[in-house]
């Protein structure tokens, strides 16, 4: 990992750092709220399901807060990633969030075959040649080695159904 | 004398036909992980983890500790004719492996750091073998508050011996526990933190984060920075293993301090990355060539590589004796200890004798398998690097769907691996430590039930931290390990002032 301050535009790594804290900081609260609810004081059964959460929420908020601090102090002018940085993990980001909400529908191996093909074509600008043979033949590969040799079996969808698979 | 014997049963256990197959596919794929970006030990281990359900416990530990071992190796391939460290233990590796291969000595650097590997391995199993018996029987005797004093020492030791900030350790570590916490409580069956979701009752599984957090976020990581792979040819033959096998005897004494600071950080747990960069810069403070180092000094890919899998290898020793891993990957290793059935710790050396001897066997073998395979296919190794992240990084994403997916053959856990996989992004940016907050949701529970265990035992009274010698003891060493960098701190502010 690596982080530079280069010449371009991009979102404060100092911004990042506070919201990551407030957002560690909110989970510690949503675990103090769930504690309370299961009950954090002492029952027949010795400390209840709560008690060692709760405390364990106390020290995120703690060690947030501790973190917040620091994070608004020290401002060195870094830069979290340059938008043009941003934009590459978001180019993975959502493709994935779109593979992996398909896949309840239409099953891993066609949501593999498109997921690798959009990859390789969009993202590598590779020819539909090679990005045909890899984006068939992994998914392929993985039925055989998974589905028949090792006996796990994968999520199917229509197209599955329909060959008999 | 028994354990001699135990140890033989262990060889005719991880000499079986099968296992020996086993030992060669898990080393492969082992060298394979480590060898390409994005994927490390302890996600090669979780991502392969489910494969090995249907095979007998013995068999799958002896796989997936030889990918283990074959992660280690591969990482040094990388390092040296690269100078990309595949993993965070091979980047002091780099230091003086890329510049030998750049001058024309890559078979030389190779040589040295598998032979060094090999021999750090080695040292730390021999250790083990002799070490582990005794540490196992002795932590029979211990209690609820004893457990739970050994976690102490162990989260501790993160908090103290990270580089990162400890406050950033300590959140990190906390949201392992509560994630840990999520679901059915195991002492008064109650549920809690599921805020009424289903999906929840089962808590969140340590490999789905395991894979999201390490697998999923590296790759978002390397896609920021672009990266481009130039390779070079591996010349690695029997000559050049020869010659350099000739001259690796004169830094014995580089090598034995290696071993020594490598098993010890191994079982602090430290772990392998700050052994492997302790040893290079003892290495470089005491060599006699200290000014060549960083320039292609073949002493400074000894003193890491010898120290990182010493440290690899002795990490699991607490894992087996104590049931508290010593690295990010030995806790898988744990996870899927507990999956299988087994309980880790002091009593899986007196119920499973046949796995444990297996095991420890399997760790002579699999380096020994480890170092023939990595010498003899480094050029077609070296070949994958070769392949375009354009090609590669689509497929790590979909073996990490499928290994998520296998784990409970859920889709929820796959979003959920995204979800850890864009957490571990932001964490890993943020500077926060991945590795406590994995190993808080292996041992989180654990941890927590020997701390009410030893809570209901003294009446809700903390005195039973500090109620024996014993227990006192590895509270006091966990205290210190946890105020360790003020401690230092502390005395080189005394020793100013005293001169």
């Amino acid at each position: 990992m690596t982080e530079r301050s280069g010449s371009g535009s991009g979102p404060a790594h100092k911004t990042l750092e506070i919201g990551m804290a407030l957002l560690i900081a909110a989970f510690g609260l949503v675990v103090i709220f769930g504690s309370l609810k299961a009950g954090i004081n002492w029952g027949a059964e010795g400390p209840r399901a709560g008690f060692f959460p709760f405390y364990v929420g106390a020290a995120i908020v703690g060690a947030s807060a501790i973190n917040l601090w620091h994070a608004q102090r020290d401002d060195d002018g870094r830069l979290f990633a340059e938008w043009g940085q941003l934009r590459q993990v978001m180019s993975v980001v959502v493709p994935t969030a779109i593979y992996v909400g398909s896949m309840p529908f239409i099953g891993l191996y066609v949501a593999s075959m498109v997921f690798i093909a959009w990859f390789m074509r969009w993202l590598g600008g590779y020819r539909w040649l090679t990005t045909i043979a890899i984006a068939v033949g992994m998914p392929v590969l993985t039925y055989l080695v998974f589905e028949r040799w090792f006996l796990v079996p994968l999520p199917k969808g229509p197209l599955e159904e329909w060959l008999g698979l | 004398m028994e354990e001699l014997a135990n140890l033989f049963h262990g060889f005719a256990v991880a000499l079986q036909p099968y296992n020996i197959m086993l030992m060669i596919i898990g080393i492969t794929l082992g060298v394979i992980i480590g060898v390409l970006p994005g994927l490390g030990g302890a996600n090669g281990v979780a991502i392969l983890l489910p494969l090995t359900f249907s095979m007998p416990p013995t068999s799958a530990i002896i796989m997936l500790s030889c990918i283990y071992w074959g992660a280690l190796f591969g990482g040094a391939i990388t390092s040296i004719l690269f100078n990309i460290p595949g993993e965070p233990w091979s980047v002091a590796t780099t230091f003086d492996g890329y510049p030998m291969a750049q001058q024309g000595k890559p078979g030389e650097a190779l040589t040295a750091a598998f032979t060094s590997s090999f021999v750090g391995a080695l040292f730390a199993v021999i250790m083990i073998t002799l070490v582990a018996p005794l540490v196992a029987s002795f932590a029979l005797r211990f209690g609820p508050a004893e457990k739970f004093a050994v976690y102490f020492l162990a989260f501790c030791s993160f908090v103290g011996l990270s580089k990162e900030p400890p406050f950033k350790t300590i959140a990190a570590m906390m949201m392992g526990f509560a994630l840990a916490a999520v679901g059915l409580d195991s002492i008064t069956g109650q549920l809690r933190l599921t805020f009424g979701v289903t999906e929840l009752l089962n808590g969140f599984d340590f490999l789905i984060a395991v894979i999201g957090l390490f697998g999923i976020g590296e790759i978002l990581l390397t896609m920021e920075e672009g990266l481009a792979f130039r390779g070079g040819n591996a010349a690695i033959n029997l000559r050049v293993v020869l010659q350099t096998w000739r001259e690796l005897p004169a830094y014995w004494m580089t090598s034995l301090r290696s071993c020594l600071i490598g098993c010890w950080m191994g079982i602090t747990p430290a772990g392998a990355t700050p052994a492997s960069f302790m040893s290079y810069g003892i290495a470089k403070r005491l060599s006699r060539r200290c000014n060549n180092f960083g320039k292609g000094e073949i002493e400074g890919v000894i003193a890491p590589e010898t120290a990182a899998h010493a440290a690899g290898t002795a990490a699991l020793l607490p894992m087996l004796s104590l049931g508290v891993p010593g690295s990010p990957t030995a806790a898988v290793l744990l996870g899927g200890l507990l999956i299988w059935g087994l309980q880790p710790g002091p009593m899986l050396f007196v119920e499973q004798k046949e796995f444990v001897w297996g095991l420890i066997a399997s760790m002579y073998l699999g380096n020994l398998a480890g170092l023939i395979v990595v010498l003899t296919c480094v050029p077609i190794f070296a070949a994958i690097l070769r392949v375009p992240f354009g090609i590669i990084a689509p497929l790590i994403l979909v073996l990490c769907a499928i290994g998520a997916y296998s784990v409970h053959n859920s889709t929820f856990d796959v979003m959920l691996m995204l979800v850890f996989g864009v957490l571990g992004y932001l964490l890993k940016k943020c500077n926060y430590p991945l590795a406590p907050l994995v190993l808080a949701i292996v041992l989180g529970d654990k941890a927590e039930e020997a701390f009410r265990q030893s809570l209901l035992g003294s009446q809700g009274s903390l005195g039973v931290f500090f109620s024996n010698g014993l227990v006192s003891t590895i509270m006091a060493l966990g205290l210190v390990a946890l105020f360790w960098s003020l401690i230092q701190e502390g005395y080189s502010r005394l020793r100013t002032s005293m001169a």
